[in-house]
């Protein structure tokens, strides 16, 4: 119901419509930013952040630190086989 | 400018003879065309000295867009032929092109095609000796379609096909997939996405005659078109009645394209290509013949992908980088972007 | 590609099938988890994951994905708003071949119908400012993950007061979803892997009522295989340690307060269905979304008369049963018999991401 990819805010397209050009592995579109920019975090501030892209939205922030955190947790986990 | 092609170049008349000369004898130089014969006759001799088995093919192109980063119609109508005659081991010889023009096309535009065919049938070392041009009304059809029919030469005694395939026997692709199909896809426009993916078009007649040399008892060979590699692999085991285990590890895939079907939701074994050889050859042969593909440009990034299995019903099964299985689905139509 | 094949790495695989299988020996019991989105559904067998489960955990296939749970009745009315004059109609591709009564758009289409397949509302929008003169209608079909989108699509149409746009809007809500199952009698579910991008939208916690209410937890996970490994992890642990509670495996993209303009813009541009059909479940109510009066103007169904006929599916069609866990898709009288993805009878043999399809295409079934 909702195939979303990770991808990095590198430019801004158009501030009014809070468009942002994401590039998504070597995939570049125009996508909105709506769901993300708020009057104490401008569309200026998301440029080089990592977000996830669903239907040409940015459907939320993706955090890094947790990215990690997640991806390393087997390591601090596995009992000896 | 050049102007547009009108409903007179279609009439036969001497619009339409200027049309021909001015574009495609201009263009192709072939004694044959030049000739503006009904038809080429070509010296059965130049046949007989190279095989027993005259090898015929036809096809169509009616790709949209017509220009896209690696290739155009033109490009695509040459290859896509020459390479339906060289995967079943024959060499291509001669071409014929039929074009439906729309009303309306701008002439440059054809022109720009011609060339782009001529340089591919130099290429691929095949000449084009027919043509034929008809015209249709504007709404009636999308700027220009391309029907080829292709001959070219084989030997009896080396004609690969699909129902040989043996259990053991080793999957090879010549390189990696999906290029062409998110190359369309993303060229079209509609969908805003930008990638620097290429079609891989290209003729195969080098490669095919070289992995035949090699391998002398090649099971079966296609050009993975429409429907991807999963369309011919599936293809394969139904008609030889065997199954197949393909290595996801092994499946070479360029990121562009791999990022492009995530974000579409798309599967690159179910992408066209224009330029990748599926073969199947005796798995002692493996090692030879991915070398000697890997000596080509065309072919340097060959590699093994599975193998045949005795398994019945048919089925091509994909081992995942996890160890686990699952089905490689024969494609049900075109491939479209979904976001669930 | 960054963010997505590391969490398809085959060593924390293996580490994590490894933990699975520990936490299911301390288990010992059979259980039975289930993902509701398709979406979780389709990396599931894209990966082969449930090979790698013991034989003691087992997963059932929820009613997650927008195309197989969308009643008949609405593909239909979505062609005869396809074949308005002049119409464009513009859908996800996950729609083209969804067979209604009267066939598919891909068939309208092919009938003449301007049915386009877009990647976002966004560019629908766009097909209506460049065609000014003719009508365009986008199909909104998706759950609380595609609904904002489509609502900051109308905000846009409205601002630009693009008066040749519109909305064929079919958004469903997930919660009230899961409530209809966890209230069906003769449940067997022990737990849910909860859909990660809805609750990107919604936060996790709504579910805190759902868990309370029927003492089964929810671990909202991610999309892909770690993620999902992860997720079953964790419901084995609260199942061996007692516990029932909602929990957030997807933390690098879900909070639990959710996406705050996502959501006011939901409240905007939507109000709640009292009821809404969904293929295979029946009526729900509460479980979706319509056009607020504020917006008629964008509303499909408000600016053109639909036929609406409810179109039953057939008695042979058992989804309902599969999609609550109760029935296994091969042990439908008519998976692979009269029930195929080409001539799909029910809600889950439409489309890839349906478990009887995915079954059909993927696995051996069983």
């Amino acid at each position: 119901m909702c195939l979303a990819v990770p991808g990095q805010v590198v430019a801004i397209v158009d501030g009014d419509q809070q468009l942002a050009t994401v590039d998504l592995s070597g995939v570049r579109r125009s996508v909105s930013l709506a769901c993300l920019v708020t009057p104490d975090r401008p569309i200026e501030q998301w440029v080089g952040r990592w977000v996830v892209v669903h239907a040409g939205f940015a459907l939320e922030e993706l955090d890094v630190a947790a990215a990690t955190e997640t991806l390393t947790w087997i390591d601090r986990l596995t009992t000896p086989a | 400018d050049e102007g547009y092609i009108t409903l007179a170049h279609g009439s036969g008349g001497r619009a339409t003879h200027n049309l021909i000369t001015d574009i495609f004898l201009e263009t192709f130089r072939s004694d044959a065309l030049n000739a503006l014969d009904d038809s080429a006759r070509l010296d059965l001799a130049l046949f007989m000295a190279r095989g027993d088995r005259l090898a015929f093919t036809t096809d169509s192109f009616v790709v949209d867009p017509l220009f896209f980063p690696g290739g155009d119609i033109g490009s695509l109508a040459i290859n896509g032929t020459v390479n339906d005659l060289a995967v079943t081991g024959a060499q291509p010889l001669y071409l014929s092109c039929g074009f439906i023009l729309e009303e309306g096309t701008p002439i440059a535009l054809l022109r720009r095609i011609a060339q782009s065919m001529k340089l591919a049938a130099d290429t691929a070392r095949v000449k084009v000796v027919a043509g034929d041009t008809k015209v249709v009304p504007r709404g009636k059809g999308d700027q220009i379609y391309i029907n080829t029919a292709g001959v070219g030469v084989a030997r009896s005694n080396q004609v690969p096909g699909p129902r040989y395939l043996q259990p053991g026997d080793a999957i090879l692709l010549s390189g990696p997939m999906g290029d062409h199909g998110t190359a369309i896809l993303l060229a079209r426009g509609d969908l805003a996405l930008e990638a620097d993916i290429t079609s891989d078009c290209q003729p195969l007649h080098d490669l095919a005659a070289a992995l035949c040399e090699a391998c002398p008892t090649v099971r079966a060979m296609r050009d993975a078109t429409r429907g991807g590699v999963a369309a011919v692999l599936n293809e394969f085991a139904q008609t030889s009645r065997v199954s197949m285990v393909i290595e996801e590890a092994a499946l070479p895939v360029r990121p562009p394209v791999a990022a492009a079907c995530e974000v579409l939701g798309l599967d690159p074994l179910h992408m066209a290509n224009e330029g990748l050889l599926v073969a199947v050859v005796p798995g002692e042969f493996a090692a030879r013949a991915l070398m000697a593909m890997q000596m080509l440009p065309e072919g340097r990034e060959a590699c093994l992908v599975g193998h045949v299995t005795k398994a019945d019903p048919p089925v091509v099964i994909l081992q995942t980088r996890f160890g686990s299985e699952r089905i490689i689905e024969w494609p049900m139509g075109d491939p479209l972007p979904r976001i669930c | 590609m960054k963010f997505v094949t590391e969490f398809r790495d085959p060593a924390s695989v293996a580490g994590w099938v490894r933990e699975i299988a520990h936490l299911a020996q301390r288990l010992d019991r059979p259980v039975a988890l289930m993902e509701v989105c398709g979406g979780q559904t389709h990396t599931i067998f894209k990966h082969g994951l449930e090979a790698l489960l013991p034989e003691t955990v087992e997963l059932i296939h929820g009613p997650g994905c927008p195309v197989c749970i969308m009643p008949r009745g609405r593909i239909d009315d979505a062609i005869a708003l396809a074949e308005q004059p002049g119409m464009i109609f513009a859908t996800f591709g996950d729609a083209l071949r969804v067979p209604g009564a009267r066939g598919s758009l891909m068939q309208a289409k092919a009938r003449g119908a301007d049915v386009r397949v877009v990647y976002s509302p966004l560019d629908a929008l766009t097909l209506a400012q460049t065609h000014p003169d003719r009508p365009v209608v986008f199909f909104g079909l998706g759950f609380e993950t595609t609904a904002p989108a489509v609502a900051m699509t109308i905000l846009a149409a409205a601002r630009a007061q693009q008066a040749n746009f519109s909305v064929f809007c079919n958004h469903v809500l997930v919660v009230p979803a899961l409530e209809f199952l966890l209230q069906a009698s003769g449940l067997r579910l022990d737990g849910f892997i909860g859909p990660g991008h809805v609750s990107a939208v919604i936060g996790t916690d709504p579910y805190q009522a759902v868990v309370d209410r029927y003492q089964k937890p929810v671990v909202v996970g991610g999309f892909e295989p770690i993620d999902l490994l992860q997720s079953i992890w964790m419901l084995l642990l609260q199942l061996v340690e007692g516990r029932c509670a909602v929990e957030n495996q997807y933390h690098r993209l879900v909070k639990p307060e959710g996406n705050s303009p996502a959501l006011a813009a939901l409240a905007q541009v939507f109000t709640v269905r009292e009821q809404f059909e969904w293929r295979g479940l029946g009526s729900l109510p509460r479980s979706g979304l319509a056009i607020a009066p504020a917006f008629a103007a964008f509303d499909a169904e408000q600016r053109y008369c639909l036929p609406s006929q409810a179109s039953e599916d057939s008695p042979v069609c058992q989804c309902g049963l599969i999609l609550q866990g109760k029935l296994k898709p091969w042990e439908c009288s008519a998976f692979g018999r009269g029930c195929t993805p080409d001539h799909p009878l029910g809600a889950c043999m439409v489309s890839s991401e349906g478990a009887c399809a995915a079954y059909y295409k993927y696995g051996h079934g069983g």
